[in-house]
């Protein structure tokens, strides 16, 4: 029996992470996981600190922002407030995963299966990554893109490419399409086209804010058509495409944070799935070469006790509460719609008509493929899930004194409590919903923004800052108008002081 | 499809390098605020490390359009125990409208932790040194740490290839082949004697002679001419290369008018000095002298914060310097510093006998003496008598009015120039 172990003690050599990664890659494709070809790096743990600081870009441009993250990081791995041992994973074709040296071949084992072919596989076939980001080209960008801001900073001096990028990472959240489906990111057409796009525009700019009259007939009519004529979400593309005094190279920088913007775009809104599914299939990949003979009782005991702290959840009212564990709650959800096709019961006949009795592969493929945080759970959390964790709903009003719990883990509650966490993952009512509504062409090329208030969420206090970025790479006054409704509720105006009307 | 493994683990280090740079430079004026701290907090002797910095949160906020409190919102919260739908429950008190920011901190804008990180022994000092406006070289001279000499250390199973030591590797190679091979060789010449000796017939034990002979001899060329642990490395040892010993007399005038700024700027001045004697000695003291109408010799906290109120009878410290060589310090043995701080009072007839104590019987001791008057009046008799001096002893003696901490390092100019060149003398040899 002993015979058939890939590994006898804990440490690893190359070898093993070798044979264990064959096992692992037989197992993930007979369970029909497609992956982009795997780069393993193993790095020692002060690479693994960078590689956490550089938010997981592998090449980054420099930023002081990164050496505030490198320094939190180091922090918190002095104090041992985390292992590191988990799974920094590049959404890249190959794709590229990383393993520390100090590890066991237990957690290589572990994070070789759920980062290069969990994570991966979903990079691959999830349709948000599929339509919003190119894993082709990404490293090529992220090269260009630092390549470029080099030579920036020697060009026009490291201070005041700081500024600029402070400002676009101000914003950094406001650059993206969220309906529109973006061109895929190309690192060698984005460098041939580079120069071109900066003359082209230049002179559309410079068309934007011609002051000659450009023609008789325009003349009478007193009614300028309001620019933009929608407004627009996606505030760096409109700063790029039409701020009246940046430079071509400051335009270029512009767009890159929001390339970038764009390539992290779905990650932050697939958080419980990806994680989800990724805990799914190292737990059912290792439990196989378990059941094979393959692994021996004490790799199981090691990675079951590591496996069981990720997926933990705090109830809410324990010290170590800090919102739901996305580990916890994707891997219960990709768990729960294995049962319902394999045992279901009545209740999830009545839930799951489709499903329910399914081919459970097929419906795990279908929901990762098709679907994001928000719609996952909207489709998919069920009354079994909900009732093992407890999950009860209450409602937080500012004009009440005492909060209600609206819904718990009841017949009557599953609904509203799946609509609620659903709603939770919803990007646009996580951020304020801020869109550039008009600009003054013709006047002092003002620029206003209207936030519209989703359930009367005030901003926060961070608001006069960014707009002062803002400011900065639009060059003319910024208004925001707060809008509760039809009604105004709050105003901003920089660089003057806040102007407050009557509310 | 094969997983690609690569090892990246030689990799450089400190990818993050550049980017904590940008992030101190950034924040220097804090940084600067709190090693400003840190020296007044920090004994003289206790420079020579880190320090953990610590910036409130709102300063270093990344700002970004977010939700603030308030308004209406509902959560999901797991672990539900008691509670039924319809159920309200009272806000916890002193809070209204909203409940906690769920998930991280950060959006609530209270009770966060400052952030904190570590600057290294090198920083401090650079950023401590920049008050001074010390020249690079000096700069470089007092953060190094390389004032170190390599002593051989002895033999090591474990090294460097660069640090093989041949003779010791090949000596150990052949006793092992010796103890490993004699045995072998010993019973090979047995069996080729026997073969001579007995050329007669019996095949058959001579064929199984031969055979253990070709075994001897395939055993033979096994053994390895070098093994891993035949291998002998030099093993060195850095120490500090100064082997004599200094002692440093720091006096100060404590009367009244010293106020705690005047101290915090003789403060660095005498760290300055004794950073200089850290480099170039091996064993360093320090002795506090304080002083109005008398003077005594204190420790360190006293020697900066207590306060005395008393006329100033600047030779009082002068003697008891003066007795405490004769005591301790024999000049043959010990490098004699000293370092004088005051606002320039001196009683009226005082001066004189500084000037007279100081040229006749404390400078032919020591190696060198400078003093600071920190004061925006005008100088005193002290000053004039002690200019003197100044032009007669030009080489150990050295003197400046301070105002600010800029003005410190020139009062040691001579010093640390004295001592570069003879390093350079030293280097070129």
């Amino acid at each position: 029996m002993t015979d058939k172990l890939l590994s006898v003690g804990s440490d690893w050599t190359f070898e093993f992470i070798e044979i264990y990664d064959r096992e692992i890659a037989r197992i993930a494709k007979k369970y029909q996981l497609d992956t982009y070809p795997n780069q393993i790096e193993i790095i020692r743990s002060d690479q693994m600190m960078d590689a956490y600081a550089s938010v997981g870009m592998p090449i980054g441009y420099n930023h002081w922002s990164y050496g505030k993250q490198f320094l939190n990081v180091e922090r918190g791995y002095k104090r041992g407030q985390m292992g590191l041992a988990y799974e920094i994973v590049i959404n890249s074709n190959p794709c590229i995963a990383y393993l520390m040296e100090e590890n066991s071949m237990t957690m290589q084992a572990l994070v070789i299966a759920h980062a290069c072919y969990g994570h991966n596989s979903f990079f691959k076939s999830n349709y948000l990554f599929k339509s919003w980001t190119d894993a082709d080209s990404i490293i090529d960008y992220f090269v260009f893109a630092r390549n470029f801001i080099a030579q920036c900073e020697e060009r026009y001096g490291a201070a005041e490419v700081e500024e600029l990028l402070d400002s676009c990472h101000a914003l950094m959240h406001y650059g993206t399409d969220r309906y529109k489906r973006p061109y895929p990111i190309s690192a060698a057409e984005e460098l041939a086209r580079q120069q071109e796009r900066e003359e082209y525009v230049q002179r559309q700019v410079n068309d934007l804010w011609r002051t000659i009259p450009r023609s008789n007939r325009s003349r009478e009519s007193d009614e300028v058509p309001r620019f933009p004529a929608e407004p627009q979400e996606n505030l760096l593309y409109f700063i790029e495409k039409n701020a009246p005094l940046l430079e071509p190279w400051q335009r270029e920088v512009v767009r890159i944070v929001r390339k970038i913007a764009q390539y992290f775009y779905p990650q932050r809104q697939t958080q419980v799935m990806n994680e989800g599914w990724a805990t799914f299939w190292h737990y059912t990949i290792l439990n196989d070469l378990f059941d094979e003979g393959l692994v021996d009782d004490g790799f199981m005991m090691e990675f079951i006790h590591s496996h069981s702290s990720v997926v933990a959840q705090p109830d809410f009212d324990s010290p170590w509460f800090s919102g739901i564990n996305p580990y916890a709650l994707g891997f219960a959800m990709m768990r729960d719609i294995r049962r319902i096709c394999e045992h279901p019961t009545e209740e999830d006949r009545r839930w799951f008509p489709q499903m329910a009795g399914g081919d459970w592969l097929e419906n795990l493929h279908f929901a990762m493929e098709n679907f994001k945080d928000e719609s996952f759970i909207q489709q998919y959390l069920s009354p079994q899930v909900i009732r093992d964790f407890h999950l009860f709903c209450i409602i937080d009003d500012d004009t009440s004194d005492t909060i209600d719990v609206s819904a718990i883990h009841d017949d009557e509650g599953y609904r509203e409590v799946r609509e609620a966490l659903a709603l939770h993952y919803n990007l646009s009512t996580r951020e304020p919903d801020i869109q550039i509504y008009e600009i003054d062409v013709r006047g002092d090329r003002s620029l206003t923004l209207r936030h519209q208030q989703s359930s009367r969420k005030p901003l926060n206090d961070d608001t006069e800052e960014v707009l002062k970025h803002l400011y900065r790479l639009w060059g003319f006054d910024v208004y925001l108008f707060s809008y509760d409704g039809e009604e105004v509720e709050r105003s901003f105006r920089v660089p003057k002081k806040r102007i407050s009307l009557d509310s | 499809m094969m997983s690609y493994i690569v090892d990246r683990r030689l990799n450089s280090k400190d990818k993050s390098a550049v980017n904590r740079q940008r992030f101190i430079k950034r924040y220097k004026k804090h940084i600067k605020k709190a090693v400003a701290d840190a020296v007044s907090r920090r004994s003289i002797t206790d420079m020579e490390r880190g320090e953990s910095i610590s910036i409130q949160q709102g300063d270093i906020d990344e700002p970004s359009f977010g939700h603030a409190e308030g308004g209406y919102r509902a959560r999901v919260l797991p672990g539900n125990k008691e509670f039924k739908a319809g159920d309200r429950i009272q806000r916890p008190a002193g809070q209204r409208g909203g409940g906690s920011g769920q998930g991280q901190a950060g959006d609530s804008g209270e009770g966060m932790d400052d952030f904190v990180f570590q600057i290294t022994q090198n920083e401090f000092l650079e950023f401590m040194f920049e008050d001074l406006e010390l020249p690079n070289l000096v700069k470089r001279e007092l953060a190094s740490v390389e004032t170190f000499k390599i002593v051989k250390a002895g033999i090591s199973e474990e090294g460097t290839p660069n640090q093989m030591n041949v003779v010791r590797t090949m000596r150990s190679a052949y006793a092992r082949r010796i103890a490993l091979g004699a045995k072998k060789k010993r019973r090979r010449r047995e069996i080729l004697d026997l073969l001579e000796s007995t050329d007669s017939a019996d095949d058959s034990s001579r064929v199984m002679l031969q055979d253990e002979l070709k075994l001897l001899e395939k055993k033979l060329a096994g053994i390895p001419f070098i093994d891993d642990f035949d291998l002998k490395f030099n093993v060195n040892r850095k120490e500090p290369q100064p082997s004599s010993k200094a002692v440093m007399f720091c006096l100060m005038d404590v009367s009244g008018s010293m106020d705690q700024r005047t101290k915090d700027i003789a403060k660095r001045f005498y760290i300055l000095l004794y950073l200089f004697l850290q480099r170039n000695y091996q064993h360093t003291e320090i002795v506090f002298i304080r002083h109005h109408s008398t003077a005594r010799e204190v420790e360190e906290e006293e020697f900066f914060y207590s306060r005395e109120t008393g006329g100033t009878v600047v030779s009082s410290a002068l003697k008891l310097m003066q007795e405490i060589i004769a005591d301790r310090f024999p000049a043959e043995e010990w490098n004699i510093y000293g370092a004088q701080a005051s606002d320039g009072d001196n009683w009226t007839n005082d001066s004189p006998i500084c000037y007279k104590l100081l040229a006749d019987d404390l400078l032919p001791l020591l190696q060198y003496y400078c003093y600071i008057e920190i004061t925006d009046r005008g100088h005193q008799e002290l000053w004039q008598y002690y200019e003197k001096l100044a032009e007669s002893q030009g080489d150990a003696f050295a003197m400046r009015g301070i105002e600010d901490y800029s003005d410190i390092y020139p009062v040691f100019r001579d010093l640390f120039c004295r001592e570069s060149a003879s390093r350079a003398e030293q280097s070129s040899q």
